[in-house]
């Protein structure tokens, strides 16, 4: 052809672009799904949103073959350990989302036994609000993970080793007592309850 | 139902106090009574009036409840599959040792029933074969469900080691 002595036969570029282009196409989501949160994941998942769309549609239930963690729902403290040792599980590079408002802050569950916010024992990147969020806002979550890789991935992995301290969130100005906590005795006959302290 | 409160009446004279709500008949059985009488109680409406069905173990803290002598009520929701009649047995407890004996040689479906009992308030049940924690995790220490004990607990659901995303 007429162009062929025009068009270069070969292209200069960075390794780091050639690694973030594969990787942001094809993330591999390990759905951590532990409540009604999982539901809207499988539903991007599903053929009307589809999040094939943007390549993280391989779905595996093997941390070792997973490098993007889908947190989708309550974490109690039981599983805390289990969730640390999935995460660990997964090979580099990987990244995590926090989806929903339990997974990142606890949501409504006050409670003793529910973790407020994953992020306090795990590095999360991008975090999803909404109770539980719409599959549309997962995929933007997604989109977000992809501008992170193009922005900030690097071949080796190497920026990672800047994220060496505590991630989550800081201790509140003034946190509740839990003497202060709502306790027993209620007022039964108007069905207020009396916040009286302990002993 | 008259015919089951005299068949105990007539074994366990004056150990026990009844009440009635709406259709439900209950059999309450004191702290300083509980330990002695709870078992052979239960085994009676067992095998002598066929309540062969436990339908339920329910666990109680009555602390600052008004007009409450006792600490901890124990709820054995028993059924007669036969006859359809249903009675609520409630045994009572007090700390420090809070203590009743156990159901499962009548009942093995009080197993899992009572672990939960003694896991969420404490109260032990003697003569169970495998009394462990069922809902909490094994070094969890407190009974959650325990009035005195704050609703976001005493740190436990935080005490775990950060994962840095350098080291993972």
């Amino acid at each position: 052809m007429a162009l062929t002595g025009l068009m270069p036969d070969f292209l200069v570029t960075k390794l780091d672009y050639v690694a973030n282009l594969v990787r942001k196409h094809s993330l591999w989501p390990m759905p951590f799904a532990t409540a009604c949160c999982g539901i809207e994941l499988m539903a991007t998942a599903s053929s009307r949103y589809d999040i094939a769309r943007f390549g993280s549609e391989a779905m595996r239930f093997s941390p070792r073959q997973c490098d993007l963690m889908i947190v989708a729902g309550r974490v109690v403290m039981k599983m805390v350990p289990v969730m640390q040792r999935v995460w660990l599980q997964m090979p580099e590079p990987k990244w995590c989302i926090s989806m929903g408002a339990c997974a990142s802050s606890g949501g409504v569950f006050d409670a003793y036994a529910t973790v407020q916010g994953i992020d306090r024992f795990l590095p999360v990147d991008v975090y999803v609000p909404g109770c539980p969020p719409r599959p549309e806002q997962l995929i933007r979550a997604v989109l977000d993970i992809q501008e992170k890789v193009t922005k900030t991935g690097t071949i080796d992995a190497r920026e990672f080793a800047a994220r060496s301290g505590y991630e989550g969130p800081t201790a509140l100005a003034q946190e509740l007592a839990p003497e202060e906590a709502i306790v027993a005795p209620g007022d039964f006959r108007t069905a207020t309850r009396l916040r009286v302290p302990l002993n | 139902m008259p015919a089951t409160l005299a068949t105990l009446d007539a074994k366990f004279p004056g150990a026990f106090a009844t009440s009635a709500f709406r259709d439900n008949t209950r059999v309450e059985v004191a702290a300083d009574k509980a330990p002695a009488v709870l078992f052979d109680l239960l085994k009676c409406l067992k095998d002598d009036r066929g309540f062969d069905f436990l339908a339920d173990i329910a666990g109680i803290d009555y602390l600052n409840y008004p007009n409450a002598t006792d600490r901890y009520g124990v709820v054995y929701a028993l059924t007669n599959l036969a006859t359809g009649e249903r009675l609520f047995v409630k045994a009572f407890a007090n700390d420090p040792d809070p203590a009743l004996p156990s159901a499962v040689p009548l009942w093995a479906g009080a197993d899992w029933m009572e672990r939960e009992v003694y896991d969420m308030f404490g109260v032990v049940f003697d003569g169970h074969p495998d009394l462990r924690r069922i809902l909490m995790p094994a070094e969890f220490t407190a009974h959650p469900l325990r009035k005195d004990y704050p609703l976001r607990g005493l740190g436990e659901r935080h005490n775990f080691p950060t994962i840095t995303r350098a080291e993972s």
